[in-house]
């Protein structure tokens, strides 16, 4: 046999461990998408889908404003919890990096995923006990004397961001700490060396040198909570739905595939716009 | 000065860890409310919802509906995953950045797109929902990671055993099976406790594709129409138990090894 050969055989046995995986990608990932795209420009006409070819579902979506209003509830609530998850998270990252010994970082760190261990349904199920009406907020905010009222905390947008900071304030500190650990504390001590107080230092040193690490998690906060529909839909209380909602709603009570479709693709678009202008402008691939 | 700034720090850190255990503590708490609600004041403790949820086949069963799903969806997603890791690591394959892209691809997509995309093609297909179609959607979201991590851990000096164990005469499934596998077992068992996390967790997939058998999320989910009720809390309750077995199982297994080496 032929070296020829051998590598011919060798190649053909590779491509027979990788085929299942990539088959299994084709055949449930690649042709459903295909199968949506297709959908998303079919219409729904009475409890038919019918097959002609058209755009009207993504017109509808420019045309409907309560369509349109789900996209900017979307980005409304998606960027609010963003910006605040940072503006949370940070401090603790640096804490947990720069002040508590070594050896008690892991265990920090631990401590701080441990909540997320329940179940993601009956994390927003304990924010709704914890918000209610006379749930333990109001009742200890009422009980000292702060408020008279009990405060209208539960199925508001105010729940639905909470609820999302909870989750995203643990994810974002363990990756700023991360960047944070990375970073060599000789730049720290050459500013410091250069006489700049620690204040200047962590404006003019550190922060920018953390801050393509900070816009990676930034980046993942964005797609994980905008393409969300469990957190809006028990803490928000129906009142100002997100696109997620909305396309669930499609699907389940109204039957209409191809709008679903049409409707995700559009949200997808989004996902992938924001992706292309940080990528471009934040420099995503050099953290 | 420097005082000052730890014990802001220490206070800033106490409110924050606060903030994040607060509806886990509420949550576990009130599942031994005695009353009917789960808020204040306390009266308990009780295990009575507990029993209720014992004694709730529904619940039960869902359970282990969720653990049949989450353990096979997670073998088969990590099988795929293995093998396709070793077949791009160990081979020059044409076009290997782009297959390496098209296995990752499902990452980046979110899952109700994917569950979206399974349902019409199920629907097109005339293939009924059930716990089967689920394991499928879980597989898709899974595989790319399980593939992920093991590939990552596919380094040169591996492939110098396997080299010497087929120079002593072992066939290809023998050195893949107990050379290759055994050495990457600390990545394959992580890949694969990350998954059973994910599928166990998982709503939105499950929801689109299951119809009479659901997992527990789904299960959990329709609880929640009856609002607030301390039997929610105690189902929570036990699957945070459960998880942070798991995690301890994990953490005793998977990591000592690699912590060892």
């Amino acid at each position: 046999m032929s070296t020829d050969q051998v590598a011919v055989r060798e190649r053909r046995k590779a491509i027979g461990f990788v085929l299942p995986a990539l088959v299994w990608t084709l055949c449930f990932f690649v042709l459903p998408f295909a199968f949506m795209v297709v959908m998303s420009l079919w219409q729904r006409i009475g409890t038919k889908i019918v097959h002609t070819w058209s755009l009207d579902n993504y017109a509808a979506f420019f045309a409907k404003p309560h369509f349109l209003q789900g996209l900017v509830n979307s980005l409304e609530i998606t960027l609010s919890v963003t910006v605040i998850s940072i503006l949370l998270a940070y401090p603790l990252a640096w804490i947990i990096a720069m002040r508590i010994p070594e050896r008690w970082q892991r265990a920090a760190l631990i401590l701080a995923i441990l909540p997320f261990w329940t179940s993601y349904v009956v994390r927003s199920y304990a924010w709704m006990l914890v918000l209610a009406r006379s749930g333990i907020i109001n009742q200890s905010l009422l009980g000292i004397g702060i408020i008279d009222e009990p405060l209208e905390l539960a199925s508001t947008r105010t729940a639905t961001i909470i609820g999302f900071v909870h989750f995203f304030v643990m994810l974002l500190t363990l990756t700023i700490y991360a960047n944070l650990k990375q970073l060599s504390p000789n730049y720290a001590r050459a500013a410091a060396d250069l006489g700049a107080g620690p204040v200047r230092t962590f404006i003019h040193v550190i922060l920018p040198l953390t801050i393509p690490g900070v816009m990676v998690g930034a980046f993942l906060t964005f797609v994980l909570c905008i393409g969300d529909y469990i957190t809006p839909q028990i803490l928000g209380g129906n009142k100002e739905l997100v696109l997620p909602q909305i396309i669930m709603l499609q699907i389940g009570r109204r039957a209409d595939l191809p709008a679903a479709s049409a409707l995700s693709i559009l949200l997808m678009l989004v996902v992938t716009f924001v992706y292309v202008l940080s990528a471009r402008w934040l420099k995503l691939e050099r953290a | 000065m420097r005082l000052l700034s730890t014990w802001s720090g220490a206070i800033y850190a106490a409110l924050i860890y606060g903030f994040i255990f607060l509806p886990v503590i509420v949550l576990v708490l009130f599942s031994f409310q005695g009353g009917r609600f789960p808020i204040p004041p306390f009266n308990g403790p009780s295990l009575k919802w507990y029993r209720s949820v014992l004694a709730d086949s529904t619940l039960i069963d869902a359970l282990l509906n969720s653990l049949l799903v989450a353990l096979s969806s997670s073998a088969i997603a990590c099988l795929l995953g293995f093998l396709a890791a070793y077949g791009l690591a160990r081979h020059r394959l044409p076009a290997a950045g782009v297959q390496r892209a098209l296995l990752t691809a499902p990452v980046t997509v979110s899952y109700l797109i994917i569950g979206l995309g399974l349902l019409i093609t199920f629907n097109t297909f005339g293939v009924a929902k059930s716990l089967m179609t689920v394991g499928i959607g879980h597989i898709v979201i899974n595989a790319p990671l399980c593939f992920a991590i093991i590939y990552s851990q596919m380094g040169a000096h591996q492939e110098n055993i396997e080299r010497a164990a087929r120079d002593l005469g072992a066939a290809d499934w023998q050195v893949m099976w107990l050379v290759t596998a055994p050495m990457l077992m600390p990545a394959i068992m992580a890949s694969y406790f990350l998954s059973v996390t994910f599928s166990w967790d998982e709503f939105i997939i499950a929801f689109l594709l299951s119809r009479f058998d659901v997992t527990l999320p789904v299960e959990i989910w329709s609880l929640l129409r009856s609002g607030l009720n301390p039997k929610t809390n105690a189902v929570g309750s036990i699957v945070f138990l459960i998880s942070i077995l798991l995690l301890v199982v994990i953490e005793l297994t998977v990591f000592q090894k690699v912590t060892r080496r």
